[in-house]
């Protein structure tokens, strides 16, 4: 696994090393999982990316539209902001993911989502800002450098990875639109389209789509906060929130919004889903707290996966999932058992 | 004499079909497990499948009665037990599972869930009640007890219930699966109620 890692590795129990044999059978499963992948997507097996990540030669890479790949290709390591941790496989990264609009398994988007068509993407600005406008991704991209960001990702499920994202950060854009002084919160919008999303159709399920997330304009414009177009030296997978996905590291995944299309600034607090859907189990906030447990489970541990399963991989988990020094200031006299 | 061993033999056979059956989920699961097909997450995934299939084994095991008033299937009613030690087995898989994969027999963790979450403490109170019928489920308890075994076994209706809200505690926003388990058991135990009050 020393062959993910990122600079500064951990010493490799021999357990933890896949067979052979294993990983071969592994990647028939993911090859008959993207049976159904757009060829244009799945690039060429043999060169390393970008930033130095070695892929497994028979997964899928993403390259994204033409546009966006020297861009990912010039994109530098911030290892001031990056966790020198292990990196979660490659593989897992693309197959476990929570992405209800393709299914609410966690092997339901990797299943789901590869036709799903993200260029061209248009991101709508809206609310308190002097530029709002329709624009064309590329176009929101353009003065934009990228950088490569390694961060850990903790759900609100007990479980977390350590991934390695391509993007740059939300306070350079926000920037760029001008908010206006009356901008108190961002809320964005995850793209509503029934037909290409199998998870909006169904009749049994409690979020109201489109899918929407907000932060505070103080915790949009942390340094800390991504806008990532890319995975692993890569352009994003679509299961992973293609074309362009919010990354808040310091908190509870589901904040971490996919596929964006709209960006509004306003004034009072927006609703955000999984507030509207259970507002006693999740917050406004959702800050990573080992102190306040979910309502249903314990929030103090965490399972870093890959797990091995005899010996599960549990850690404590950090008050801002490890990032209190950057982030704990913005919250400062804040109850925040209350504000969860 | 030529009939009746071939009805025995087709007994037989039918006995060791439904056995493994019966064991067929478990055996996918560690094929699964061997191969490395579990996903990402193996752990979650095989507690969730033996949670499942345990449900199903439990309702089937209520669905006994029924199938022979309705269907006619006497023939069912001999699997009866078979169905229920089953659920019960797959139940104390998924919670040594529970407490292997995903806690790794942390006492100070596992202390925690099976006493303070809700859908936990459920699911074991469930498991508790089903460890009487599962322990006085042979022939010999069976005769020794006499009325009392019928009373006794009674208690899988409220086992059923229990877990039925330990399942329904899980949902995040899918419930579909819920949803159809809860109009099976309903079925399945109102049309007990409906025997009761009719004798």
């Amino acid at each position: 696994m020393d062959r993910y890692s990122s600079g500064k590795s951990q010493p490799i129990k021999s357990s933890e090393i896949t067979p052979e044999s294993v990983y071969r059978d592994r990647r028939r499963f993911m090859q008959a999982a993207l049976s159904v992948a757009a060829i244009p997507m799945v690039g060429l097996p043999s060169l390393a990316g970008a930033a130095g990540y070695d892929i497994p030669a028979d997964l899928p890479r993403y390259k994204g539209p033409q546009w966006l790949q020297p861009k990912l290709a010039d994109a530098v390591r911030n290892t001031e902001l990056s966790s020198s941790e292990t990196l979660a496989p490659y593989y897992h990264a693309i197959t476990h993911n929570n992405f209800y609009e393709f299914g609410s398994d966690k092997r339901d988007p990797v299943r789901n989502a590869q036709k799903f068509v993200t260029d061209p993407w248009k991101v709508e600005i809206s609310g308190e800002v002097a530029k709002p406008g329709n624009y064309n991704l590329e176009d929101i991209l353009a003065p934009h450098t990228l950088e490569d960001r390694i961060y850990r990702l903790r759900c609100v499920e007990a479980w977390s990875m350590v991934i390695p994202w391509s993007g740059f950060s939300l306070a350079d854009l926000i920037r760029r639109f001008e908010p206006t002084s009356k901008a108190k919160y961002v809320q964005f919008t995850t793209l509503l389209d029934k037909e290409q999303m199998p998870g909006q159709r169904g009749f049994f399920g409690t979020i109201k789509w489109p899918y929407v997330e907000a932060l505070r304009m103080d915790e949009a414009m942390h340094p800390l906060t991504l806008m990532a177009v890319g995975l692993y030296g890569n352009a994003l997978p679509p299961q992973n929130g293609a074309p362009l996905r919010l990354v808040v590291p310091w908190k509870y995944g589901f904040k971490s919004i996919k596929s964006i299309v709209r960006i509004h600034f306003s004034e009072t607090m927006p609703s955000t889903s999984w507030n509207i859907t259970a507002p006693d189990e999740y917050g406004f906030y959702a800050n990573v707290n080992p102190a306040v447990d979910h309502p249903r489970w314990s929030q103090a541990t965490e399972r870093r996966l890959p797990s091995s399963l005899l010996t599960p991989n549990i850690i404590d988990t950090l008050p801002f999932n490890g990032y209190a020094g950057q982030v704990a200031h913005l919250y400062k006299g804040m109850d925040l058992t209350r504000w969860f | 004499m030529v009939l009746t061993v071939s009805a025995e033999r087709m007994g037989l056979l039918r006995w060791w079909l439904f056995f493994l059956l019966l064991l067929l989920p478990l055996g996918v699961l560690v094929e699964g497990l061997l191969t490395d097909n579990l996903g990402a997450d193996p752990a979650m995934y095989i507690v969730k499948e033996l949670g499942f299939w345990a449900i199903c084994w439990l309702w089937l095991t209520l669905g006994v009665t029924p199938a022979r008033k309705f269907l006619g299937w006497r023939w069912l009613t001999r699997y009866r037990r078979m169905l229920g030690l089953y659920a019960f087995f797959y139940a104390v898989l998924h919670l040594l599972a529970f407490a292997t994969f995903l806690l790794g027999w942390r006492w100070d963790i596992l202390m925690t869930e099976l006493t303070k979450r809700p859908y936990i403490v459920v699911g074991l109170l469930a498991l508790l009640l089903l460890l009487p019928l599962a322990i006085t489920s042979t022939h010999g308890m069976r005769r020794r007890l006499g009325k009392r075994w019928k009373k006794l076994h009674t208690l899988i209706y409220p086992a059923s219930l229990l877990v039925l809200l330990h399942f329904i505690w899980q949902i995040r926003s899918d419930f579909l699966q819920q949803l159809i388990f809860a109009i099976l058991l309903a079925i399945l135990l109102g049309y007990q109620l409906y025997l009761k009050r009719r004798s």
